[in-house]
C-alpha cells in the first residue's frame, strides 16, 4: 500500500500543554480515515499539524512523498491538501458562489494585467471557474443560494458550502473537521453518504473528525483514537469498538 | 566627551523615559485588556496638563491642589471616555474601534483648540520644581529629579494592586480570556473602568509633570509624546508594565543619549521612536518582554 | 431562455445609461470649467484628488481588511518626486536658498505625466519594501508601524535640505492640475480600481478582509496578496500626492502630518469601507461641506447673539461627525455595497426589468 500521508512523531505542545503527542498517522490514496476522540483530544490541532496552520514542536509531515513539515498553509493547499473548519469560517461578507471562485484563485493562474484589462485569456478562465463552482455548489445542492450572502444560509448549508469551497481547490487530500456538527440524525446519514459520493468521485482520500463513533464506523476504513493527545489506538471500525482503551475513554467522558 | 558630560545626558535621559514610561503603562494596559490601541491617550495627558493650568491661572488655587484636581477630573474624563467611545463597540470588529479611538482623539483635540485657544500657554512653573539643583557636577532641574522617584512609587504601588489586590487578579483574568473571565462571574465592565481609571489618573500626573519640564501647552501637545510612549510599550512588549517600563527607559536613552553623540542626527529625533519601533518588531514581533498570543484555530 | 434574455436586456440598458451618465458628466464638466470662477474650480479639483486618496486607503482597509495608517507619507513622496522632477532649473534655484539642490536633481525637468507616474512609481516602490517588512506584524502593529513610517518620511523630507529644500518647502510649482487633469486621472483611477476588485484578485483582497486563516487555507498567499494590495494602494497615494502638488503650487513638510491620513480615514469611514461607491460619494461631499463650513470658524450670527469666530469649530464637526458614525452606523454611507444601475431600478428610480436570475453563465 502507498500511503499518501504520513505524520512521522508528531508533537505539539502549547505552553506546558501537550495537545498532540507522538501522532504517527499512515492515509494510503483513496482511504477515508476517522479520527475520533473527546472534546479537546488534539483532532483539529492535528488537522492544524497537518495543514501548516501551526508548526509541530516536533516530528514530520510528509504527504505525498514530500516532507511539507512547517510549509505554509497556501502552500500545502497548492501541493493538493484541503480542509474544513470546525468553527466554519466562511468569507462573511462575500456571496456563497464568490466564496467557491475565491479558492480557485490559486489554480486560475491569472496574472494581475491580464485580470484588471479583463484580456480574452483571463475572460476564458473566469469563465471556465464560473462554471464549475456552479457545477460544485449543484454537487452540494446550493446553487439556488449562489447569490446570497454566505452568512444568510443555515448551518447546515454553511457547513456544505465549507465542502464545496474545499472542493474547489482540487485536493487529492481532504479534511473534514466535525462536518456533521449542528445536524440532525438523518441529516448526518446523508452527510456520510455524500461523502462516500465525492471520495469516488473526484478522486480523494478523505480523513474526517468525528464526536460520535457510531456514526462514521460505516464508512472509515480505519480510525485514529486520540486522548488527551495521545493515540490510543488505531485500527479498523470493529478493532476500535473492542478496544478496552477506546471504551474507557469514552466512557470516562461521555 | 567626557564623563561628566555622559552623566549630565544620562541623568536627563532617565527623567525623559520614566516620563515615557509613565505614559506607556497607561496604553499597555488598555491594550492589555481591550486589544485596543487608546490614540486617545496622549490627549488625556494633554488635558491633565490644561486642567492643572487652569487651576493655577484662572481659579488661582494653589499648585498642590490644582494638581490634585487635575489628576482626579482627568481620571474621571478617562473613564468617561471609554463609556462613550468603546464600550459600545466591545463586541465590534477590532477595526470599528480603532476607528473610534482615532475619532474620539480627534475630537479631544479639536475641541481643545476651540476652548482652550490654539495659541499655546505658559505652564506656571512652581519655584520648588525650576530649581537647580548641582549633584557630582551634574545639573539637574527639581523636576527632572522628581520624574524618576514619582515613576518608580507610583510603578510599586501599581504592581501591588495587580498582583496582590483581587482587583488586580480579576485584571489579569480580564486581560489573559475576556471570556473565561465573564463566565467566571467577573465584572468585566467594572475592570475595564477601572483599568482606564489607573491609565487616565497616570496619564494627568505625566502630563503634568511633562508641563513642569517643557513649560509650554498646546491642545496638540499629546499627540507625539502618545505616539511615541505607545511605541515604548510596543517595544517593551503590550500588555505587560515591565515591558512598558523597559520601553520608555529605553526610549529616553535612545533619543537623547544619540542626539549627544551623534549632535548632526538631532533633526532626525522624533523619528528615532518609529526606527526602534520597526527593528524591535522585526526581531522579536511581540516586542522585548512579550509573550505571543497566538490566534486558535 | 427566458431569463437570459431579460439579462441580455438589462446589461444592454446598464451599458447605456452608463454611456449616458459619461456623456452628461463630461458635459458637466466642460459647462463647470467655462461657468464657475476659480475658487469653485478649486473644490471641484480637490474632490477629484480626494476621490483618489479615498479610493486608495479603502483599497487597503476596506476590502483587504488591513489597517493602514501611512497614506499621508506616500503622498507626501508622490508631491515631492513629482515637484522635483517638473520644476524648472530656475524655478529650483530660486527654491533652494538655504543650500543648493544636488546637481544631479538641479537639471531633471519632465513633463506632468512622467513625473506623476514616477512619483506614484517611487511611492508604490517604499510601500511595497514597507509591506513586505511589516505585514507579517499583527494587524493593529501595522497601523502604528505605517503611522511611524509616515512621520519618518516627514522627518526625512524635513532634514533632507539639499534634495527637498527642508522645512522651506517648494514654491512657485506650474500649475499643471488642471481640471481634466483631476477628473480624468480619478476617472482612469476609478476605472482601474472597479476592474481589479471585481477580478479574481479583488475576490481574494476580500477572503483575507473576511477571514484570513481560510483564506490561507483555500490556496491564498495571504502575505504576497497583502503585500500587492499595500503597494497598489501607495502608488495611488504617491499619484494623488502629485496631482495635490500641483494643485497647490506649495508644498512643505508639515502638510504631510499623520493627521492627513487621519481626514482621508473619515471620508472612508463615513462613505462606508469597503464601498467604492460609498468613498467617491464621501470625498465629494466631505470636500464640499469642508468648505461650505468655513464659515463656522468665522464670526456666527446666532440670531440672539453674534459670537467671535472660533477657529476650529468645523473640525470639530467633523471628528463629531466620525464619532457618532462610528458609534451608531459602522458601516457608513452604503456599507459594502455598490451603486448599480439595478438598484436603482428596486428603489423605482427606474422601469424594472430583468429579474436577478440564479443560475446562467455571467
Ligand atoms: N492555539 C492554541 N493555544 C493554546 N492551546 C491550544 C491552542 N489550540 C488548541 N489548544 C489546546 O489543545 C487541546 C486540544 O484542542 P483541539 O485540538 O481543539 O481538540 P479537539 O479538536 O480534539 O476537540 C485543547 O486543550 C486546547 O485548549
Ligand atoms: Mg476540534
Amino acid at each position: 500500500m502507498s500511503s499518501l500521508l504520513q505524520t512521522i512523531d508528531v508533537n505539539k505542545k502549547f505552553g506546558g500543554l501537550s495537545a498532540v503527542t507522538s501522532l504517527n498517522m499512515d492515509v494510503g490514496a483513496g482511504d477515508i480515515i476517522g479520527l475520533i476522540g473527546p472534546n479537546g483530544a488534539g483532532k483539529t490541532t492535528s488537522f492544524n499539524l497537518i495543514t501548516g496552520v501551526y508548526t509541530p514542536t516536533s516530528g514530520k509531515v510528509i504527504f505525498n512523498g514530500q516532507d511539507i513539515t512547517g510549509m505554509k498553509p497556501h502552500a500545502i493547499t497548492h501541493l493538493g491538501v484541503a480542509r474544513t473548519f470546525q468553527n466554519i469560517r466562511l468569507f462573511k461578507e462575500m456571496s456563497v458562489l464568490e466564496n467557491v471562485l475565491v479558492a480557485q484563485h490559486m489554480r486560475m493562474g491569472a496574472n494581475i494585467f491580464e485580470a484588471t484589462l479583463r484580456l480574452p485569456s483571463y475572460l476564458k478562465k473566469e469563465k471556465h471557474v464560473h462554471e464549475r463552482a456552479y457545477a460544485l455548489l449543484e454537487e452540494v445542492d446550493l446553487v439556488e443560494h449562489a447569490h446570497a450572502k454566505a452568512t444568510s444560509l443555515s448551518y447546515g448549508k454553511q457547513r456544505r458550502l465549507e465542502i464545496a469551497r474545499a472542493l474547489a481547490t482540487e485536493p487529492k487530500l481532504l479534511f473534514l473537521d466535525e462536518p456533521a456538527a449542528g445536524m440532525n440524525p438523518q441529516e448526518s446519514v446523508e452527510l456520510m453518504d455524500f461523502i462516500l459520493k465525492i471520495r469516488d468521485q473526484f478522486n480523494l482520500t478523505i480523513v474526517l473528525i468525528e464526536h460520535h463513533m457510531q456514526l462514521v464506523m460505516g464508512v472509515c476504513k480505519r480510525m485514529y483514537v486520540l486522548d488527551y493527545g495521545v493515540t490510543i489506538a488505531h485500527g479498523t471500525p470493529e478493532e476500535i469498538q473492542k478496544d478496552p482503551k477506546v471504551i474507557e475513554a469514552y466512557l470516562g467522558v461521555e | 566627551m567626557d564623563f561628566q558630560t555622559f552623566l549630565q545626558q544620562f541623568v536627563n535621559a532617565l527623567s525623559l523615559g520614566s516620563l515615557y514610561a509613565l505614559i506607556a503603562i497607561g496604553y499597555t494596559m488598555v491594550y492589555g485588556i481591550l486589544r485596543l490601541i487608546n490614540f486617545a491617550h496622549g490627549d488625556v495627558f494633554m488635558v491633565g496638563g490644561y486642567l492643572a493650568f487652569f487651576g493655577i491661572s484662572s481659579f488661582l488655587i494653589p499648585w498642590w491642589l490644582a494638581f490634585a484636581l487635575a489628576i482626579v477630573l482627568t481620571t474621571a474624563f478617562g473613564v468617561g471616555l471609554e463609556r462613550v467611545a468603546y464600550r459600545p463597540l466591545r463586541d465590534s470588529p477590532r477595526i470599528s474601534i480603532m476607528i473610534s479611538a482615532i475619532g474620539a482623539s480627534f475630537l479631544i483635540e479639536n475641541l481643545a483648540i476651540v476652548l482652550f485657544d490654539a495659541r499655546p500657554k505658559a505652564f506656571p512653573v512652581a519655584e520648588f520644581f525650576a530649581k537647580n539643583y548641582v549633584i557630582g557636577g551634574v545639573y539637574v532641574a527639581g523636576i527632572s529629579l522628581l520624574i524618576p522617584i514619582v515613576t518608580a512609587v507610583l510603578l510599586a504601588v501599581l504592581l501591588w494592586i495587580v498582583n496582590r489586590t483581587k482587583t488586580g487578579m480579576a485584571m489579569r483574568a480580564v486581560s489573559t480570556d475576556i471570556d473565561a473571565a465573564r463566565l467566571m462571574a467577573i465584572d468585566v465592565n467594572r475592570i475595564v473602568s477601572i483599568t482606564f481609571a489607573i491609565g487616565s489618573a497616570l496619564a494627568a500626573i505625566g502630563g503634568i509633570m511633562w508641563a513642569l519640564k517643557y513649560p509650554r501647552l498646546e491642545p496638540l501637545m499629546g499627540i507625539m509624546p502618545g505616539l511615541k510612549c505607545f511605541i515604548a510599550a510596543v517595544v517593551g512588549g503590550i500588555g505587560s508594565i515591565a515591558g512598558a517600563v523597559l520601553g520608555g527607559l529605553l526610549l529616553g536613552m535612545v533619543e537623547l543619549m544619540t542626539v549627544a553623540f551623534l549632535p548632526e542626527l538631532t533633526g532626525y529625533k522624533d523619528a528615532f521612536a518609529f526606527i526602534l519601533l520597526i527593528v524591535v518588531l522585526l526581531v522579536k514581533p511581540t516586542g522585548l518582554l512579550g509573550k505571543n498570543q497566538g490566534e486558535k484555530v | 431562455m427566458n431569463t437570459l434574455l431579460t439579462q441580455n436586456d438589462t446589461q444592454r440598458r446598464d451599458r447605456m445609461l452608463t454611456l449616458g451618465a459619461a456623456v452628461i458628466g463630461l458635459g458637466l464638466l466642460f459647462a463647470f470649467d467655462s461657468m464657475f470662477d476659480r475658487f469653485t474650480m478649486q473644490i471641484f479639483k480637490l474632490c477629484a484628488i480626494n476621490v483618489i486618496l479615498a479610493l486608495s486607503l479603502n483599497l487597503i482597509n476596506g476590502f483587504t481588511g488591513l489597517f493602514s495608517l501611512g497614506h499621508a507619507g506616500f503622498m507626501a513622496v508622490g508631491a515631492y518626486t513629482c515637484a522635483i522632477l517638473s520644476m524648472s532649473p530656475e524655478q529650483k534655484e530660486a527654491n533652494f536658498v538655504l543650500q543648493p539642490i544636488m546637481p544631479v536633481l538641479l537639471n531633471v525637468q519632465m513633463p506632468f505625466l512622467p513625473s506623476l507616474l514616477i512619483g506614484g512609481l517611487l511611492a508604490g516602490f517604499i510601500g511595497w519594501v514597507l509591506g513586505v517588512v511589516t505585514l507579517r506584524l499583527r494587524d493593529d502593529y501595522l497601523a502604528i508601524a505605517t503611522l511611524g513610517f509616515s512621520e519618518i518620511i516627514r522627518v526625512v523630507l524635513t532634514n533632507a535640505q539639499t534634495i527637498t529644500n527642508g522645512s522651506l518647502g517648494l514654491k512657485g510649482l506650474p500649475r499643471f492640475t488642471t481640471m481634466w487633469w483631476a477628473w480624468g486621472s480619478a476617472i482612469v483611477i476609478t476605472l482601474f480600481l472597479v476592474l481589479l476588485i471585481k477580478s479574481t484578485y479583488g475576490r481574494a483582497f476580500k477572503s483575507i478582509r473576511d477571514n484570513e486563516i481560510a483564506a490561507e487555507a483555500m490556496g491564498i498567499d495571504v502575505l504576497n496578496m497583502k503585500v500587492l494590495s499595500f503597494t497598489i494602494s501607495s502608488a495611488l497615494a504617491g499619484i494623488a500626492g502629485g496631482l495635490l502638488a500641483h494643485y497647490l503650487t506649495t508644498i512643505d513638510p508639515k502638510q504631510f502630518i499623520f493627521l492627513k491620513t487621519f481626514d482621508i480615514l473619515l471620508i472612508v469611514v463615513l462613505g462606508g469601507i469597503g464601498s467604492i461607491t460609498g468613498s467617491i460619494v464621501s470625498a465629494i461631499v466631505v470636500t464640499v461641506l469642508m468648505e461650505a463650513l468655513r464659515f463656522l470658524d468665522g464670526p456666527l450670527n446666532l440670531g440672539f447673539m453674534v459670537t467671535n469666530g472660533i477657529p476650529g469649530l468645523r473640525m470639530v464637526f467633523f471628528s463629531a461627525l466620525l464619532m457618532i458614525v462610528v458609534i451608531f452606523r459602522q458601516q457608513g454611507l452604503m456599507g459594502t455595497a455598490e451603486f448599480s444601475w439595478n438598484s436603482l431600478a428596486r428603489i423605482g428610480l427606474l422601469p424594472k426589468r430583468g429579474q436577478k436570475s440564479g443560475k446562467g453563465v455571467e
